[in-house]
Formats: C-alpha cells, structure tokens, sequence
C-alpha cells in the first residue's frame, strides 16, 4: 500500500522481470522439443488463468460466491462463433468481436447477478449454479424455433485466430524461427493474461477495489459508509463476467468449433477449485492454482496408466477417474493444511492469523 | 432557525413490540444531542431508522431542510450523516488505514476506467485519499496504527476508528453509537474531549450513550426513551431530576405503584 514499498518492490525486481519475462518467450520453444501438444495444453491453461482471474474479482475481492461463472465463458464463446462462422455468415474480424464478446458477457454478468443482490453467502452459490446450468440449457435448445445455437450439435467451422493479416493458426517463419499455430497463440494469450493481470491488480488498489473489500468485509457497514452495495456488486459481476467473455471469444477462435457441452458445471467448479486452492483474492495465487489444476490432468494422463502397470500389470482405474478423485482430495488437504490457499492474500492470511490467535 | 434534523412522530413496530412511538426531537447545528434511556428504550432503532437501514411505519425526518425517510442507508450517507455501531462493525481484516479510506468512497469519484487506465486524476485522487485517511487516524489520535489490522486494535482504538472512518465521509450530524461502551475511565475521558473537538469543528453530534458522566458533562440536551417513547427532553441537569426519568432507569417507587398501570397506557 506505501508508496515506498512499491518503488522498492520494483526496482528490487527489474531483474527479475526481465527473466520472467525471458522464460515466457522461451517456454513453448522448450516445450516443443518435448512434444508439440504441449504448447495445446498450455495455451489451454492460460485460458483457465483468464477465466480464474475473472472468477477472483467476484469471489476473491467481492466476496460473492459464482458457482455458474462458465456460463460467461460460453457466452464470449457464442458471441465470437455467431459473428465469425457459417452460421449467419458473418466474418467479423477478430479484435472487434473480442470488447463485443466481453460487453454481451457484462451484460449477462449484470442480468445474472441482479437477481442475487438481496442474497449472502452460500444462496448466492445455489442461485448462480442454477443461472450457469440455465444458459447451458439454452444453448443446448436454441436451436428451435429459430436457429440461433444450433442446439446440442454446436458450431463448426469457426473463422481462425486472425489479427489483420496475421494468422495464428498457421505454422509460419519469422526471423528464421519456426513459428507453430499454437505457439503463435501462445504468445497472444501471454500478452492478453498480462494485460488482464495488470487491470486486476490496479482495480484491487482502487477506490472501486475497496468497496469490493468492503462489501466482503461487512455489507452493512459498507451501506452506512455510503458505498451503493447494488452498483458496486453488479459493477464486480459485470468484471469478472467480461473476463470470461474474452476468455470464451479466444476459446473459440482457437479450437474453431463450440458446443454446448464445453460449458457443463464441472468447468464451473474447476475454476472456483483453481481459484481456492491457488488463493483467493490474491493474483499470484490464482494464477498458480489456474496452472497447477489444468497441468495436473495432462501430467496425470502421461502418469497414470505406466504406474498402475508396473504396479497392478495392468490398468485399474481411469486416469478420468482418478484425476476428479485427486482433485476432491487436494481440495480436502489445502482446507486443511492452508485454507487461505497455496498463495494467501495478506487480508486472508490476517483474517486466519487472527482467528488461530 | 431551522434545525438541522427533525423528526416528527416517527414510529416502528417489529410484530407487536413497539420499539418507537410518536418520537418527535430537533436537533440543532452545533449541538451535541444526548439519546438516553434504559435497555430496550429503543434508541438503536432510531438510529437504524434515521440512517435507512430499517423503513420508517410513520412519521416523518427532515434533515437539513429535505425529506429523509425512505432513503437507502447509502443516500442517507451522501446526505451527510454518518454513523458508528453499537457492537463495532470495522472491516476487521483491513488495514486501519483502508477502513478510513473506504469510508472516503462517498467523496471521491474514480470509477472502474479510471482504475484501469490509472490516469493522473485517478492518482492524484487516490493519493489525496491516503493523506486524507492518515489526517483522520491522526485526528482521533490512533495514527500509528495506520497499518496495523483494524479488528486486531484494542478495543478503545476500535471505536475511534469507527469514528475516524465515519468522518471521512464528511457528514454533517455524526452519531455515535454507545461510543464510550466497554471503555475504561481513563479511555472515556479521551473519548469525550475527541467528541468535545469535533463539536467544536463544526460537527453536529447525535450520541446515544450509557455512561452518564459522558452524557451530563457533553451533551446540550438529552432525549429519554422508555419503551419505544419519549418520557423526556432538555438540558441534562433537568433530564437527571426529572420524575419519569429517575422512575425509568430506577423503577417504581413503592409509593408509586397506583400509578403504574398508566404508565404504559399514557
């Protein structure tokens, strides 16, 4: 919060920016050599960071429970194949419909939020879950009596990632570098999750961030300080919403087909998961927590099945299975052992200090 | 002169209990306004009444010239009238510093553009919010606590937050809440020159209050409430000789006991 220590904080870590900063440049050539998927994979847990960014600004600073936010997932994602594919035929260029995707996704955020304001606590998480399952349930119908979503079969063949000329879905040499689609990719979605992390931290540190925390704090007592708890709870919905808006619109520029079943509440509970276990409230935190539960399924496919091989002779149980197993269980051991998250914010870490004390 | 607040006949009843009755008072700018009575006299729920937290059955409040009644507590806050909790409701896990500066919410304008843009405006505002925020930490004299997690405070720099932060949205009636509850003679005695201060900045204060001392040696008038009605109005030396008062905080009198029943009916 001083002024002192952030300069300090800076300028102690100029070099640590420039190798942060070096390693995210060279990270998808590394993983290349280790097997191209793997910079997919990557590029798919950099859309979980984005989606668990924008679930931090509704759970972590304003204290509301989103139990559907993967709707406004599916919503950026709609907006971006509606525009950009067959089905209407239109071929809107991809910066344009990325702000569209995050205002419709405001928008719904907004619509969806309103009907919670009366609400606290866990009422809140029971009518989210219902509004995330009601929209996966529209998109699944939509399709009669006018065909907006083409119903459970989804939209196909979705224009590619494309800034201008550039296309990011084709292999393609710069600088004598071979530059693969997804890696091309890769660097977008650093540069979109930076700028997402940028507009996160300076709202935390704002007039607007602390009504959120005050709002989490003690509604109330927000009220009588003269804080309009409805604006500034539709305003963190409206937020965490367009991050997902743009997250969906990049989801599907990438894999060039949606369907309904992308959408289900499994993907909302992950993205609650990543932003628990990783830290609430707190951007580094979530960040981690994002990385760590989308890398765990990919390291337990590649792991799963050799051991219980060379353990059993033969294979047992589903890496599936196990992995929903593993994440109950690592849920359970962090409530236990670190219930602030792997990456506490310093207002959780005081909040648990003072209530051990 | 007109007076800052009126109200005029307000009542409110939860189910049968009749916490207010036709209470009417004025309060005048400048004035330190004492709210007296027993437990369950129903002084809170003014407070809650006046501040929108509860709706009003009838009656009616005009602070500074408008209408009041019906307002959500945040309009009643950019009214101008700020208020303190009896049982102290601080944002316990923020900095003393960030209770302050939120309670400058009301007075400042950076929305969610100027956040994320951080323009110059937005940093000139954010940093006059600090130093605002620290003038008032230094003001009820708990400045070195600026960093410190407000709920983990002791319990007298707790209620002098409270107050700070209730300043720092600029009210013009400030009302305390039992500010001087749970507090030690010594922290009294602090507490009732900081009020004694900020009457004498400008600052019209409404204060509900059990230690009598702080009362008498304060206030300018005191209302007493006994169930839900006003039993008594005036100076504090009055108040104190008043029949009905001493009947209220004392109960009856044997001598009394034939009047007794028209006590509530009255």
């Amino acid at each position: 919060m001083s002024g002192a220590g952030r300069i300090e904080r800076i300028a102690g870590s100029r070099a640590g920016v420039a190798m942060v900063t070096l390693a995210l440049i060279l990270l998808p050539f590394v993983l290349t050599q280790v097997g191209t998927s793997w910079v997919r994979i990557l590029n798919f847990a950099l859309l979980y960071v984005l989606l668990a960014l924008g679930l931090n600004i509704v759970v972590g600073f304003a204290g509301l429970l989103d139990l559907g936010y993967i709707a406004f997932y599916a919503v950026g994602a709609y907006v971006y194949a509606l525009l950009a594919g067959p089905q209407f035929g239109l071929h809107l260029p991809f910066w344009i419909i990325l702000p569209i995707g995050a205002l419709v996704a405001a928008l719904f955020g907004v619509l969806l939020g309103a009907p919670t304001l009366k609400l606290r606590g866990d009422y809140i998480a029971m009518v989210t879950l219902g509004f995330g399952e009601i929209i996966r349930i529209f998109l699944n119908n939509l399709s009669q009596p006018f065909n907006l979503t083409n119903g459970p079969q989804g939209l196909a063949r979705l224009d590619p990632l494309r800034l201008g000329e550039f296309d990011f879905s084709t292999r393609q040499e710069i600088a004598g570098f071979d530059f693969s689609g997804p890696m091309k990719t890769y660097y977008l979605l650093v540069l979109v999750a930076i700028a997402i992390i940028v507009i996160t931290l300076r709202l935390q540190n704002s007039r607007i961030g602390r009504a959120w925390e005050a709002v989490r704090e003690d509604e109330t007592a927000a009220r009588a300080m003269g804080i309009n708890t409805t604006r500034i709870k539709l305003l963190a919905f409206a937020m965490g919403a367009s991050f997902g808006g743009v997250a969906g619109g990049i989801f599907s520029s990438i894999q060039g087909f949606i369907s309904p079943e992308s959408f289900v509440l499994h993907e909302s509970i992950i993205v609650v998961a990543m932003v628990v276990l990783g830290g609430m409230g707190n951007i580094p935190g979530v960040v981690l927590g994002a990385l760590l539960l989308s890398f765990a399924p990919e390291v337990l496919r590649w792991t799963v099945t050799p051991v219980q091989e060379a353990l059993f002779g033969r294979m047992l149980i589903e890496p599936e299975v196990i992995r929903i197993l593993l994440y109950g269980f690592a849920l359970v051991l962090i409530m236990h052992f670190r219930p602030a998250g792997l990456l506490p914010s310093a207002v959780r870490k005081r909040e648990l200090e003072a209530t051990r004390a | 002169m007109t007076p800052l607040l009126r109200a005029e006949a307000v009542s409110k009843s939860f189910g049968g209990v009749r916490a207010l009755h036709k209470v009417s008072f004025t309060i005048a700018a400048g004035e330190i306004y004492g709210l007296i009575g027993p437990n369950g006299a129903g002084k809170t729920t003014l407070f809650n009444v006046l501040t929108g937290l509860y709706r009003l059955d009838a009656g009616r409040f005009s602070f500074d010239s408008a209408p009041l009644e019906g307002l959500a507590p945040d309009k009643v806050a950019a009214r101008g009238i700020a208020r303190t909790f009896q049982n102290i409701r601080l944002f316990a896990n923020l900095s003393a510093l960030e209770n302050v500066m939120i309670g400058r919410h009301l007075r400042t304008r950076a929305g969610v553009f100027g956040a994320m843009l951080r323009t110059r405006a937005t940093r000139a505002e954010e940093a006059a919010i600090e130093g605002r925020a620290l003038e008032l930490l230094d003001y009820v004299g708990i400045r070195a606590r600026a960093n410190d997690r407000a709920g983990s405070l002791p319990y007298g720099d707790q209620r002098r937050l409270e107050i700070a932060r209730a300043l720092a949205t600029e009210p013009k009636l400030l009302a305390l809440d039992e500010p001087a509850a749970g507090m030690n003679p010594t922290e009294a005695e602090v507490l009732k020159r900081l009020i004694a201060r900020i009457r004498a900045d400008g600052m019209t204060v409404l204060l509900i209050e059990h230690n009598m001392r702080l009362v008498m040696n304060l206030c300018d008038r005191v209302l007493v409430l006994d169930y839900g009605e006003r039993i008594a109005e005036g100076a504090p030396a009055a108040v104190q000789r008043d029949a009905r008062v001493i009947e209220a905080y004392l109960g009856v009198a044997p001598e009394d006991h034939a009047q007794a029943g028209t006590r509530d009916a009255a």
